[in-house]
C-alpha cells in the first residue's frame, strides 16, 4: 500500500536513526508532511565523539551535528518529549500538550543512560552519566577543572573509553566493575583481559570483582566512593557507566509490546501489539527496536550500535514510505570502540560463544582478530588494531561457516589455531 | 582544528565500522584527519567552510568510502 500524497508521517526520536529514516523516506518518494520529535533541543548529532574527543576537549560538543541530505523538508519539534501514543486516534501526544496526527509513524526514541540506583546520590554534584551532548559538555567541564581523581563505575565500552580519556588528560582514574575483566559480558574475559591490560598499562587503577555501594558527599559535593568490601576511593568526579535503558515509557498504554528492553518488531520492522500482531502504520529502528535477527535463528535482539541505527533506519524508512522490503532486515551487527589510541571492532554477536580462536595476530602483541564460535559455527569476531581482517571474518559469520574455520580467510590453518575458552558469563 | 572562516562549517562523519585506516584522508586533509596509534581515526566533524576542497579530496580518496560530508551552504 503506497501512501498517498496527503498522508502524514511522524518520527519520534531525533538521533542518527531518525535522520537516516527521514532521508530514506524522502528517497523512496514519501512527499507528505514529515515531523520529527526530539526531547533534546538539538538536531541529530553524532554520539560516538561524546565519550572520546569531546571529553578531551578536541571536539566542541556543538560540532557533532550529523551530515544529512539537504532538502528533506522536515518539521522539527525539538526540546519536547513524546508523552503518549494513541493508536486509535493515530496521534502522538507531546509533553507540552500538543498532538501530532500520523498515518505513518517511526519509533526511534533510542536509549538513556541507566541512572545510579540511588537517585539522591545520582543527582549529587560531581556525579555524571554520559549519553547526550549536554552530559558530555558537563563532564568535559568537570574533567577540565582537574579533579584529584575520577572514579568510573562500570567497565563497559563507555566506562573504558572514559577511563582512557582521563589518563590522556593526566587525571588519576579508578575503574570499578563486578566482572573479572572489562567488557567481560560482551567480549568475554579472554579478550576483555587484553583491554584490561591496556588500561592498566595506561595507569588506570583497576578494581575488578568490586562494586560501589554508595557515594559520599561533603557539603553536597561528591568526595568519595565506598566499595562493598569497605574500600574507599577519594574522588571528586564519578562517572556512572552502567549501560542504557530503552526509552519506551511513552508507549505505556499504547497497546504495543514494549518494556525497558525495547519495543518488539516483526521481521519486516513493523511494531507488534501485545497480542503479537503487527501495526502496519508503525515501524521502529535503532537502539529501541527489538527484532528477530535472521542471522541468529530469529533470536530477538535490540542493538545499541551506530551502524545498526543507520541501516535499520534506512530499512524502516523505506518500509514506511510504502516500499515492500525484498528481505527481512538482517544487517550484520558491527561496532567499534576507541580505547585511547587502540581500536576495538566487532562483527556479529558473541552471545553464547563456547570457543574463541585467535585467527590472526596474537593476544600478547595487542594486535589480533579473535573469532568466536558456537556449536561449531562462526558467530562473531573482534579485532584489536586489526580492522582489515574483519570483513573476511564477517563473510565467515554471514555464511555460518564451520568453527574453527578452514583457514581460507586467516593467516594460518585451523590445526595451528589456539582454541580458547571465551570466558563469557 | 580549523580556524573560524566565512560560511557555515561543513558537517563530516566517518563510518568507523568501514574505516580500515588506510590514511588517505590524512594525506588529503591533514588538518582535519589524523590516525592515532595504528588505526584510531580522529576527524574534525565541523571543519570551516574554507576546508571544503580538502574535505572533498579526502572524501573521494577514501578507499572504503567511509566519509560523509554535508555542506550546508551548497
Amino acid at each position: 500500500m503506497a501512501p498517498s500524497r496527503t498522508e502524514r508521517a511522524v518520527i519520534v526520536g531525533a538521533g542518527l536513526a531518525a535522520l537516516r529514516a527521514a532521508e530514506a523516506m524522502r528517497a523512496a518518494g514519501f512527499s507528505g508532511p514529515l515531523a520529527v520529535v526530539g526531547d533534546e533541543p538539538y538536531r541529530p548529532y553524532d554520539r560516538p565523539p561524546l565519550s572520546k574527543h569531546v571529553l578531551t576537549g578536541e571536539t566542541p560538543p556543538d560540532a557533532t551535528a550529523l551530515p544529512g541530505r539537504p532538502g528533506l523538508a522536515l518539521d522539527w519539534h525539538l526540546g519536547v518529549p513524546a508523552a503518549r501514543l494513541d493508536r486509535t486516534a493515530q496521534e502522538v501526544h507531546l509533553a507540552d500538550g500538543r498532538a501530532l496526527p500520523y498515518d505513518r509513524l517511526l519509533i526511534a526514541t533510542g536509549t538513556r543512560a541507566r541512572p545510579w540506583p540511588n537517585p539522591h546520590e545520582g543527582r549529587m554534584p560531581g556525579v555524571f552519566t554520559l549519553r547526550g551532548r549536554d552530559d558530555a559538555a558537563a563532564l568535559r567541564a568537570a574533567l577540565a577543572a582537574g579533579p584529584r581523581r575520577v572514579v568510573v563505575i562500570g567497565a563497559g565500552f563507555i566506562g573504558c573509553e572514559v577511563a582512557r580519556v582521563c589518563r590522556s588528560l593526566g587525571l588519576p582514574a579508578t575503574l570499578v566493575d563486578p566482572g573479572p575483566t572489562p567488557l567481560a559480558r560482551v567480549l568475554g574475559s579472554t579478550v576483555g583481559g587484553v583491554v584490561g591490560a591496556l588500561l592498566r598499562e595506561d595507569g588506570v587503577d583497576l578494581r575488578f570483582g568490586a562494586q560501589v555501594e554508595w557515594l559520599e558527599d561533603e557539603g553536597g559535593r561528591l568526595v568519595r566512593a565506598h566499595l562493598t568490601d569497605g574500600t574507599r576511593i577519594e574522588a571528586e568526579v564519578a562517572v556512572v557507566a552502567l549501560g542504557a535503558v530503552r526509552n519506551t515509557a511513552w508507549l505505556t498504554g499504547s497497546g504495543l509490546s514494549a518494556d525497558p528492553g525495547g519495543v518488539d518488531c516483526d521481521a519486516d520492522g513493523h511494531v507488534l501489539d501485545a497480542d503479537g500482531r503487527p501495526d502496519p502504520r508503525i515501524a521502529a529502528a535503532g537502539d529501541v527496536a527489538r527484532f528477530p535477527h535472521p542471522l541468529y535463528d530469529g533470536r530477538r535482539v535490540a542493538l545499541e550500535h551506530w551502524g545498526h541505527a543507520e541501516a535499520q533506519a534506512v530499512h524502516a524508512g523505506r518500509l514506511l514510505a510504502g516500499d515492500r522490503p525484498d528481505a527481512p532486515y538482517s544487517a550484520m551487527p558491527t561496532f567499534w570502540s576507541m580505547q585511547g589510541d587502540v581500536m576495538v571492532k566487532s562483527v556479529g554477536l558473541t552471545d553464547g560463544a563456547d570457543a574463541v580462536a585467535i585467527a590472526y595476530g596474537d593476544l600478547a602483541a595487542r594486535r589480533f582478530v579473535a573469532l568466536y564460535g558456537r556449536a561449531g559455527r562462526c558467530i562473531a569476531a573482534v579485532s584489536v588494531d586489526c580492522a582489515r581482517w574483519l570483513p573476511a571474518c564477517a563473510e565467515l559469520i554471514a555464511a555460518r561457516a564451520p568453527f574453527p574455520p578452514d583457514g581460507a580467510a586467516v593467516d594460518r590453518n585451523a590445526r595451528s589455531l589456539d582454541i580458547l575458552a571465551p570466558g563469557l558469563p | 582544528m580549523s580556524p573560524p572562516s566565512a560560511g557555515s562549517p561543513l558537517r563530516v562523519s566517518v563510518d568507523l565500522n568501514l574505516c580500515q585506516a588506510y590514511g588517505q584522508c590524512c594525506y588529503a586533509a591533514p588538518r582535519h584527519f589524523r590516525i592515532d596509534g595504528r588505526e584510531a581515526l580522529f576527524y574534525d566533524p565541523a571543519p570551516g567552510a574554507d576546508a571544503r576542497v580538502a574535505i572533498e579530496r579526502a572524501r573521494v580518496a577514501c578507499p572504503v568510502q567511509a566519509i560523509r560530508v554535508e555542506d550546508p551552504d551548497a
